[in-house]
């Protein structure tokens, strides 16, 4: 088979891999990582084994830690406001905020 | 480290080994001590490797987790890629030789950890891929998500895995299977290769352009499905670059 040939038969099997793909998953990503949502203790992560970092963040809503959520909900998640009634929101990457003293 | 931590940091993994002179140790302290060692790095394992542990059970699991640490001891601080030499000292172990799948099923449990664990890369839009010559594919190179692995055996170690980790799983056929790993919205997942699509892949991460890879992939299967192999990358997010050589 010539390399133009067989160029073509992988642009087929491409496109029809392409087809399928983007009619049965939409939502390719449908999770994103969601920093300072989490209750203390409720962080996703699973580092690993025995050193687990799931559920490893001790103050609610800790800056630094993640929560898998669904896809583009992460900046609308309703989060109580701080002490000082400066509003709280949940961000893409980690915050300053909440942080474990 | 000085002589005196060195002869402490063995007697962690080894309470044979002489402490050094002049320790002042509270009957028990350091015994306290490298018992936590010990309890954690078992734990780390029998929870790294959690289809073995399955399979063997806790009392087994726990004296080959015993057994391993004090012979290959960390030698990195992220005990999260501990273990890395499991899946061949369980193959060396004469009493577990009946086994014979036990290597590479503890392989799949070590390659879906590390591949959580791999940096996170997003996966080349769509359109990019579409909009590839394509009359000049054979000659495009993809890369590859850092979370893929592939796992190639003799062994039913898909089904094995499902077996263990899913309820109402059929029972393991006795079949050889490839295992391609990808991880879709960050949790790795294990899917069997077609025949012909562990050649595909291992040509891809070797990084042979597409026509060498379907070669590679026709020398094991002749009617090897490529465009199913490509939804399965496409659909784990595997694919994450594409170029024109």
């Amino acid at each position: 088979m010539s390399q133009t040939a067989k160029s073509l038969a992988i642009a087929g099997a491409l496109g029809a891999a392409l087809s399928t793909t983007l009619a049965s998953s939409v939502d390719a990503q449908t999770k994103e990582k969601c920093f300072g949502v989490a209750l203390a203790g409720q962080n996703d992560c699973a580092a690993g084994p025995g050193t687990t970092c799931a559920g490893s963040s001790t103050v609610d809503y800790q800056g630094n830690s993640w929560k898998l959520v669904n896809f583009g909900t992460c900046k609308d998640i309703a989060l109580p406001p701080m002490a000082d009634g400066t509003p709280r929101h949940g961000a893409l990457k980690a915050l300053k905020r909440d942080l474990p003293s | 480290m000085s002589a005196r931590e060195e002869r402490l940091a063995r007697n962690l993994l080894d309470p044979a080994s002489a402490l050094p002179e002049g320790l002042f140790d509270r009957p028990g302290r350091f015994a306290i001590h490298r018992n936590t060692v010990t309890a954690s790095l078992i734990e780390a394992l029998c929870t790294g490797f959690p289809v073995i542990t399955r399979l063997l059970g806790d009392g087994v699991m726990k004296d080959l987790a015993l057994r391993f640490l004090r012979a290959h001891p960390p030698s990195s601080p992220l005990l999260m890629l501990y273990g890395e030499g499991f899946p061949e000292f369980l193959e060396a172990d004469t009493r577990l030789a009946d086994l014979g799948y036990l290597g590479d099923v503890a392989r799949l449990d070590l390659a879906l950890r590390h591949a959580y664990h791999a940096a996170d890369a997003p996966p080349l839009p769509a359109q990019q891929l579409a909009a590839l010559p394509p009359d000049r594919l054979a000659e495009v190179h993809l890369d590859l998500a850092p979370a893929l692995r592939l796992l190639r055996s003799p062994w039913p170690i898909f089904d094995i895995w499902r077996f263990n980790t899913e309820t109402n799983a059929p029972a393991p056929r006795a079949v050889a299977q490839d295992v391609l790993i990808t991880r879709p919205a960050y949790d790795p997942l294990p899917q069997p290769l077609p025949p012909g699509g562990a050649g595909f892949v291992a040509a891809l991460l070797q990084g042979a352009p597409l026509g060498e890879a379907e070669d590679r992939a026709r020398a094991e299967a002749a009617d090897v499905d490529l465009a199913a192999l490509f939804t399965l990358l496409l659909q784990g997010g595997a694919i994450i670059g594409a170029s024109l050589t």
